[in-house]
């Protein structure tokens, strides 16, 4: 897994952003999927105590009965908290409560339900609430890797500077001097028409902005907010832009070389044009 | 002197002047304000000193006293007043705060006041051989994030960027080789002689011994490209390299 030290257990991904609505629980949603579809036992877990929403984007949300804070509360067992996903051969999610606030994690809590977990699992993603508080910091605390997500607008941008600044300060590696976590960009809502116009900063103005390496490019597109809507994480639609640019993510992650792709406007065709398309 | 379990020594702080040209309480605290607003940090209890030399029609008692409270409600610590010793005002020793001898002029009009209240056998010396002492150099590899700190008590090298919403403060120089667009304060105690270098200039302030500069007015000089930052005569002067 390229990690230095503890190499018999799970490697832990934090998904992370400080800004809301750039698109975490869609990527974690996406990149979990994509890592369990290529062998690896993978188990996503809703950090955001109070506002689950990974259950809806897996499509799972009938299914929750017990959830993360039950399991620090050992009110349930792990075994009955986790929900199979039934899609994905070797994925898992463990939502979020939905009537508890983020005060209910502690770190004792969450490292035990860690340390449970990578017994059995290959990747651990920690779904990230927005901003810097506790809840964000309690999710990126155990990290080994982190994917900023990021939109490329500059308060999104700021925003991903402040959790970097974090990420290196306040983390369990950076607090035992350990080696630090991996950084990974992902910009994720890129409308390359925009970025031509000058209306949204461009992928080489974020990379030099945060200065940290680039793993994806999401380009903007409808398929996301149709995938949310159905509950299938859009990593699955292999026909549309944004699926084929995550998957392209997670090869990336897995230490393969991707070229990057979506990033020109699309010229419409004189026929598409005319219908309007 | 060890006996008494204390030592009196010189020392030389610098603080912020606020010099009063005309005495109008609510405009002074507008503008004042303004200006503390854009550098929040910088003013945070800042030793302030307020001198009314310059007024030409002088101040009551009741005025100077709502202008050192309304300034000390802004957050800044009222530390002494000045004031132009021929034309003291009838009401100086009712103030509380010290008043502090002009600016270059020598302590001539307070030395008789202190001898009064020192007693006869204490000798108050100034230590003069106090020196600033040459403090290691700290090294900064990593980027310094937006919302992140970094002082140090010699000079400062950040070998990589430092963020918009960033801070980097050094008693000495200041060296960054990237991007600067947060703030960088060198010559934090004092030093005149601390200067600022970067590669590529998009500061949000950069202050030598207290003088700064915002970026507004930095644009106009040199942006996007590597420049220094140094004093001469008391202002600020972006030169490129």
């Amino acid at each position: 897994m390229g990690l230095s030290g503890d190499t018999a257990l799970a490697k832990i991904i934090v998904v992370t952003s400080g800004k809301g609505g750039v698109g975490k629980t869609t990527s974690s949603a996406a990149i979990g999927t994509g890592i369990a579809l290529k062998g690896h036992k993978t188990v996503i877990i809703d950090f955001d105590v109070g506002l689950r929403n990974l259950d809806l984007i897996m499509g799972c949300e009938r299914r929750v009965v017990y959830d993360f804070v039950n399991v620090i509360n050992k009110e349930a067992t792990l075994s009955q908290a986790l929900i199979k996903d039934k899609r994905t051969a070797g994925l898992f999610i463990l939502p979020a409560s939905q009537t508890r606030d983020k005060d209910a994690l502690t770190i004792e809590g969450v490292q035990e339900v860690l340390n449970d977990l990578a017994k059995d699992f290959d990747y651990i993603i920690c779904d990230s609430p927005a901003g810097i508080e506790k809840g964000a910091q309690m999710a990126l605390y155990f990290a080994d890797a982190a994917i900023v997500v990021t939109n490329p607008e500059v308060s999104s941008v700021r925003d991903s500077d402040r959790i970097l600044g974090i990420l290196q300060s306040k983390s369990k590696r950076a607090e035992e001097g350990k080696e630090p976590i991996e950084e990974h960009l992902l910009l994720t809502r890129y409308h390359p028409g925009r970025v031509a116009s000058g209306e949204m900063l461009s992928v080489s103005d974020v990379e030099d902005i945060l200065a940290i390496p680039l793993i994806g490019v999401i380009p903007e597109s409808e398929a996301v907010l149709k995938a949310s809507n159905q509950g299938t994480p859009v990593i699955l639609d292999t026909e549309s832009e944004a699926g084929l640019a995550y998957m392209d993510a997670v090869d990336r992650l897995m230490g393969e070389e991707r070229p990057l792709r979506f990033l020109e406007v699309q010229k419409k065709g004189f026929i598409k044009r005319l219908l309007g398309g | 002197m060890t006996d008494s379990g204390f030592r009196l020594k010189g020392s030389v702080v610098t603080t912020v002047l606020l010099e009063i040209q005309t005495f109008s309480l609510d405009d002074i605290v507008f503008h004042l304000k303004e200006k503390i607003d854009q550098v929040p940090h910088f003013f945070n209890q800042a030793p302030i000193i307020i001198d009314i030399s310059k007024m030409k029609r002088g101040i009551t008692l009741e005025e100077f006293e709502a202008l050192i409270k309304s300034v000390s409600a802004l957050g800044l610590g009222v530390i002494g007043w000045r004031c132009d010793p021929d034309s003291l005002p009838v009401w100086n020793a009712s103030v509380t705060i010290p008043l502090l001898p002009a600016s270059k002029a020598r302590p001539i009009n307070i030395a008789p006041e202190i001898k009064e209240v020192s007693s006869p056998d204490v000798v108050v010396k100034t230590v003069v051989e106090e020196r600033l002492i040459p403090q290691a150099t700290k090294v900064i590899t990593k980027p310094v994030r937006s919302g992140q700190q970094v002082y140090a008590e010699g000079d400062l090298i950040v070998l990589a960027q430092v963020s918009a919403g960033a801070e980097v403060l050094a008693d000495g120089n200041i060296h960054v080789y990237g991007a600067l667009r947060g703030r960088a304060l060198a010559g934090v105690k004092g030093d005149v002689e601390a200067r600022i270098f970067c590669k590529s200039m998009e500061a949000e302030l950069v202050s030598i011994a207290g003088n700064f500069m915002l970026s507004d007015a930095l644009q106009n000089i040199v942006w996007k490209d590597s420049a220094q930052v140094l004093l001469v005569d008391d202002s600020l002067e972006i030169v490129p390299l």
